[in-house]
């Protein structure tokens, strides 16, 4: 691995006897995409502030570009582009003097900011409304304009808190498209979610973290590969049946998970285990066979969803 | 890669220190850039609070009183007498607003800040700019309210001129500690304690009748509070009445700039980089 553009030992923060952070350690390669997926309160935001250089850890080590965030907080983020998990868009400005006033935040020229404004709003596929109020945007347009407010200052890494939280399918699937040219360009993302179609989409790898804890560490497949099945069957019996029917499918599968609403079947032929279910005189109310996905691997890892 | 071969490859321009990235003007270019959009009604009802209280009062009230004596002994007609004395509440009011009303929903709602300090300006750059923005607003109040008192002949001597610094000044005083204030706080109600404080400071700093009226402990108590200084350091420079005790009142607000300052930088800091 070439000289890592973030290293993090044992890092851990602390807010009074709560720990956010429990002495973690990754690394993130140049122009890798690294995610952290985990629920709300994993301590995602609290890791990601910490790498943003505005948040001091409690202990351990970090190191990002090579600088400690202790002593270089400034200078780590100017080469920094930072897209929080609610907007903070200058709300006085409009579209484009968003772009250039937060330009100007870094200490770069006038010129220089009012060019790169101009290729940023291309690629946010905002070009057309540049004289807009930011709160006449729509949520996904708000989220490129930030994304675009990040790149201005040319940032060495990209870090995306929740980049898709609250929008709606196809302005997710707009904004990963852009998120995943940057990252062909060469651009180091990092990113936090809780959607695990968004983590196998954009990450090369990625940590699962759990109450401030990393649970597991590898690519969105070595991931599955390693704690789940190929396939999952998933049948529903009805809430007041659902227990009873998990007690007689013990045996059924490499492995069950039990859910209040249906019954996950791990095993790498989801139809095969589907017809040993129905010869044993159980009738599902619905049933489903699909891939494994990261969600399974968080449930084994944890016992719990990602989205309660 | 080492610390220093990091830094000498950034893009670095300038010598940065976590607090000071030297680069307040790009606060100061957004602040003026964003009032485009602000409501200038909203604006200038804040310069026409006191030049109402000096039509009525100084002009209307002000026949009925005749002259008054100032502290340094000169008698002065009732408009002249408390002129000045406005003139330094338009300074404050303007700092004030600035920095408690719209430096709080900057603070807690817009997020402002918190997006600023996510770049390489320090909590200091946004301190000064801010604090000088909300300057920027009382004096534009007092300028107007210089042309005002030049029209009603109520500039008495050559040394009004150096009224102009003074406002400045004072607008910097209170916007600097109108700031700090501000960062601690966490509710609107609270600014509303600000407001409630403000109106009897008006009111009684010596502004429409000589502090001497009042027994010696009360004066003491208006003597320690902001605006006092500030009326008599007008009052002194409008009418031409210079003193020794004009050196003091402008030791009071460097103090007071320098308290603010610090104490916004700080809190800004344990706010948005802890």
């Amino acid at each position: 691995m070439p000289q890592p553009v973030i290293t993090a030992r044992k890092l851990t923060k602390k807010y009074g006897d709560f720990t956010a952070v429990d002495g973690i350690d990754f690394d993130v390669a140049p122009g890798e995409s690294f995610g952290l997926l985990g629920p709300n309160g994993a301590g995602k935001s609290t890791t990601m502030r910490m790498v943003g250089a505005v948040s001091t850890r409690t202990a351990g080590d970090l190191e990002i570009l090579g600088l400690d965030p202790n002593d270089h907080g400034p200078d780590i983020r100017s080469q920094l582009g930072v897209v929080p998990q609610q907007d903070n868009l200058d709300q006085e400005l409009r579209v484009r003097d968003n772009l250039l006033v937060y330009g100007r935040y870094f200490g770069l020229p006038r010129a220089v900011v009012a060019e790169r404004a101009d290729a940023l709003l291309e690629f946010a596929q905002l070009a057309d409304r540049t004289k807009a109020k930011v709160d006449d945007l729509s949520g996904g347009m708000k989220r490129r304009l930030t994304i675009a407010r990040a790149l201005i200052n040319e940032p060495r890494i990209l870090l995306l808190d929740e980049p898709t939280t609250g929008l709606d399918p196809q302005a997710r699937h707009i904004l990963w498209d852009r998120l995943f040219r940057l990252k062909e360009q060469g651009t180091t993302l990092v990113l936090t979610t809780h959607y695990m179609d968004e983590a196998e989409q954009l990450c090369d790898r990625l940590v699962v973290v759990d109450k401030g804890r990393i649970m597991a560490e590898g690519s969105p497949a070595a991931l599955i590969r390693e704690y789940s099945s190929r396939e999952v069957l998933e049948v529903r019996f009805g809430s007041d049946r659902n227990a009873e029917a998990a007690a007689k499918l013990q045996g059924v599968g490499e492995r069950l998970e039990v859910l209040p609403d249906r019954i996950l079947v791990y095993s790498a032929n989801g139809e095969a285990e589907l017809e040993r279910i129905t010869q044993l005189g159980l009738h599902p109310i619905t049933s489903l066979v699909r891939r494994s996905s990261l969600e399974d691997v968080f449930l084994r890892l944890t016992g719990r969803s990602l989205i309660e | 890669m080492t610390a220093a071969s990091a830094a000498a490859s950034a893009p670095l321009t300038r010598q940065r220190s976590a607090l000071y990235a030297g680069n307040t003007g790009a606060v100061i270019r957004r602040g003026l850039l964003a009032t485009r959009s602000t409501n200038y009604l909203v604006v200038l009802s804040g310069f026409f609070e006191p030049v109402f209280y000096l039509l009525s009062l100084g002009i209307g009230f002000g026949a009925l009183v005749g002259s008054v004596q100032t502290s340094t002994g000169q008698e002065v007609p009732y408009a002249a007498f408390i002129a000045p004395a406005l003139l330094a509440v338009s300074a404050m009011n303007g700092a004030v607003y600035d920095s408690t009303w719209n430096v709080f929903f900057k603070l807690n709602y817009s997020k402002l800040y918190q997006g600023m300090l996510t770049t390489s300006l320090g909590p200091l750059d946004v301190a000064l700019g801010e604090i000088f923005l909300a300057l920027l607003r009382g004096a534009m109040y007092a300028v107007g309210f210089m042309v005002v008192m030049q029209l009603f002949g109520l500039n008495l001597a050559w040394t009004a001129l150096l009224a102009l610094p003074a406002v400045l000044l004072i607008a910097f005083g209170f916007a600097s500690l109108g700031m700090a204030i501000t960062s601690y706080m966490k509710t609107f109600q609270q600014i509303e304690w600000v407001t409630f404080i403000m109106l009897p400071m008006f009111l009684f700093s010596a502004t429409f009748y000589p502090i001497s009226v009042y027994p010696e402990p009360i004066q003491w108590v208006i003597q320690a509070l902001p605006l006092w200084h500030g009326v008599e350091l007008v009052r002194g420079l409008t009418t031409g009445a210079l003193s020794g005790m004009m050196l003091v009142h402008v030791g009071y607000y460097l103090v007071m700039i320098a308290i603010g300052i610090v104490f916004t930088t700080n809190r800004l800091r344990a706010l948005f980089l802890r």
